[in-house]
């Protein structure tokens, strides 16, 4: 168990108050880890841990090509088996968040190709599949409006949010609500939810993620300043 | 995306500094790159990097029935996939030679040295036993895959633990991992691959090489060999003709090679299985180097989210009310169901033949927005009426009668189906059978 995680985070540590007892769990990044793609990154919150390799601008096949954008490519690899319809699914939102950051027009008829590797799953993969792809698209260079993060919110069955769920909360919770945000406001780039919750429950969660992505934001500019600083 | 190719200038150089007996990486001749060994939290799962050459290795378990020759012994599967992380060339369907090649040199390396008791993974004999599943996935491509893809195999399936059974004469109780403890696999030995590639038509050998040096080599010498120096496999690939003496000299090299990749990973194991019995941290976030100026940490942060009952109560009050919901679907008859009313179609007109198929009728299709397919019904059916239409197949359909001043945009010529009452535009058109009104 990763011991920097206290168990009792979440509701359990303080139930009288709602929500109030929600923590991130810990992050680690390391980025330029690997050779030969243009930029790559390795995200860990807690136990969850994801691989991203990012090549491009590249060399496109003709039939992928767009005449006046860059074609954005992401693939998903799980660790046990083949990919499946869930990690084709997951590709399209990754797919869908990417592009509504990265400045494709400046690069057209090319391809970016994003290629996660999921390294381990404890709870939390989308989000940190997205975070993971957000460091490895700036270690690339590849231009973007504006970074993206992903946070994930558990509702329990008795109503109290938690962020950044483990796989066990997870798989008590009644509804699992992911958001990738983006930096400049902290506008909801992509949702995708899984269960039953009102349309309140909603607003809660996506305000509470709005709160963690600030956590999340500032974790990538402290560790892009410890790489590019001079000190 | 294409291989980028060696250019001359590079291959000469290369193949000039291995006549001086000189490496660009300054390593020499037998020398291997840094291997370094990490596990992570969950049984079975590893990365081993050798120089920059990176695999991931995980091992997963499930009962299965065994096959029909053999009915006492467990299944091992071994999968070795080439991630387009790795280098670009490796796009999916591109790279079946080399990829299968890999895969058969681990299969005989691991499953034909028997290096793992499949009699034991025998849980009812016939009936029921373990299918262990070795999944590797290369991550970064530096050379030398199949070294590293075998020392992550041997690594994760050691680390590897799997739940625990009992058998009670016919009962078989399969304890979660919470009632007890995991038992690891039983391993008789580590059988590890050692490359050597040579050039000059088998003049110079070098062990362990790099990616450069993989491109300009004339043919690769595999030897899978244990600590026992007992040689599991041997592989010559590439056209070179080797001498016995020469053969006879790598496999002594790799002989010692062997013994002390075995002595690494016989200590990371060992320093794993301390860490996690003396309750210390373990995992891949502990691997990740701190002093790294790109790797970067962060201890668990608590969020403030008091706020956010309010937040959303000021949202939800602010935002506009939800739209009214689609009318409620209507049952016809049993299968056959009806939301919403026919609007006009802003598709274009059909092929001609897709209207000869169907029947040869032309009528005006007015589809829905919410488009409904019922089940018994011919591809395209669409009943978008409130009153009930018998539709058929005859052949003997009118042709239908549009009002002049339709835009033409909007006819749709389609076989089957209805008419639109709550159109803005008149449209007359004869149905196909009792004209619903």
């Amino acid at each position: 168990m990763e011991t920097e995680f206290a168990p009792s985070a979440g509701p359990e540590a303080d139930p009288s108050s709602r929500g109030s007892g929600c923590s991130l769990r810990h992050f680690a990044c390391e980025q330029n880890l690997l050779s030969r793609p243009d930029g790559s990154a390795s995200f860990l919150q807690g136990d969850t841990s994801v691989l991203v390799g990012v090549y491009g601008p590249a060399e496109v096949k003709v039939s992928k090509e767009i005449f006046n954008k860059a074609t954005l490519e992401v693939i998903l690899k799980p660790k046990i088996g083949l990919p499946g319809v869930a990690e084709k699914s997951r590709e399209r939102l990754i797919r869908n968040t990417c592009e509504a950051v990265v400045l494709g027009t400046l690069h057209p008829r090319t391809s970016i190709t994003i290629i996660l590797q999921i390294v381990s799953d404890a709870g939390s993969l989308l989000a940190c599949c997205l975070n993971a792809a957000c460091l490895a698209l700036v270690d690339a260079g590849v231009p973007m409006r504006a970074l993206f993060c992903g946070v994930t919110c558990a509702l329990d069955p008795d109503g109290s949010l938690v962020l950044d769920p483990t796989a066990k909360q997870e798989k008590e919770a009644r509804a699992i609500l992911t958001f990738a945000l983006d930096s400049t406001e902290q506008k909801l780039l992509m949702s995708t939810t899984k269960g039953l919750y009102s349309v309140a429950e909603f607003q809660q969660c996506l305000a509470a993620a709005q709160h963690a992505s600030h956590h999340i934001f500032r974790f990538y500019r402290d560790s892009l300043q410890r790489r590019y600083s001079k000190s | 995306m294409k291989e980028t190719p060696l250019s001359n200038c590079e291959r000469r150089f290369l193949l000039r500094a291995i006549e001086e007996k000189k490496r660009l990486d300054g390593r020499q001749t037998y020398d291997y790159r840094n291997i370094k060994i990490s596990f992570g939290t969950d049984y079975g799962c590893c990365i081993v990097e050798l120089g920059k050459t990176r695999v991931l290795g995980q091992v997963s378990c499930e009962l299965v029935s065994p096959k029909l020759n053999r009915a006492t012994e467990g299944i091992l599967f071994f999968n070795l996939e080439l991630s387009q992380m790795a280098a670009p060339a490796f796009e999916p369907g591109r790279q079946s030679d080399l990829l299968v090649k890999l895969n058969r040199l681990l299969e005989r390396c691991l499953r034909n040295s028997k290096c793992i008791d499949t009699e034991s993974l025998c849980v009812v004999a016939g009936e029921k036993v373990w299918q262990i599943r070795v999944d590797l996935h290369l991550l970064n491509h530096d050379g030398n895959i199949i070294d590293a893809a075998s020392i992550a195999a041997i690594v994760a399936l050691c680390h590897f633990r799997r739940p625990d059974v009992s058998v009670q004469g016919d009962e078989v109780t399969l304890y979660t991992l919470e009632e007890r403890d995991p038992v690891p696999l039983s391993i008789h030995h580590m059988p590890i691959c050692v490359s050597f590639a040579f050039f000059q038509q088998g003049t110079y050998l070098l062990v362990d090489p790099n990616e450069l040096e993989e491109r300009v080599m004339d043919g690769l010498l595999v030897i899978a060999m244990n600590k026992h120096r007992e040689i599991c496999t041997v592989q010559s690939s590439g056209g070179i003709m080797l001498l016995q003496d020469q053969v006879l000299r790598c496999s002594k090299i790799a002989g010692v090679k062997v013994a002390e990749i075995t002595e690494l990973i016989q200590k990371a194991l060992e320093n794993d299985k301390r860490a996690r019995k003396e309750g210390g941290k373990f995992g891949f976030a502990e691997s990740i180097a701190n002093q790294r100026i790109t790797a970067f940490k962060m201890e668990k942060a608590p969020v403030d989210t008091s706020d956010v009952e309010e937040k959303a109560e000021e949202i939800i009050a602010e935002a506009d009310p939800p739209p009214e919901t689609v009318s409620k679907p209507v049952l016809w008859t049993p299968g056959t169901a009806q939301i919403g009313e026919g609007i006009e179609s802003s598709w274009g007109d059909l092929e001609e033949e897709e209207e000869e198929d169907e029947g040869g009728s032309d009528e005006v299709t007015i589809l829905d927005s919410v488009k409904m397919e019922t089940e018994d019904h011919n591809v395209g059916n669409h009943i978008s009426d409130d009153a009930p239409i018998v539709l058929s197949d005859s052949e003997e359909d009118e042709i239908i009668i549009l009002e002049p001043g339709e835009n033409p945009k909007e006819t749709r010529i389609q076989a089957n189906s209805k008419q639109d009452k709550v159109s803005s535009k008149n449209v007359i058109r004869k149905k196909k059978k009792k004209p619903a009104d």
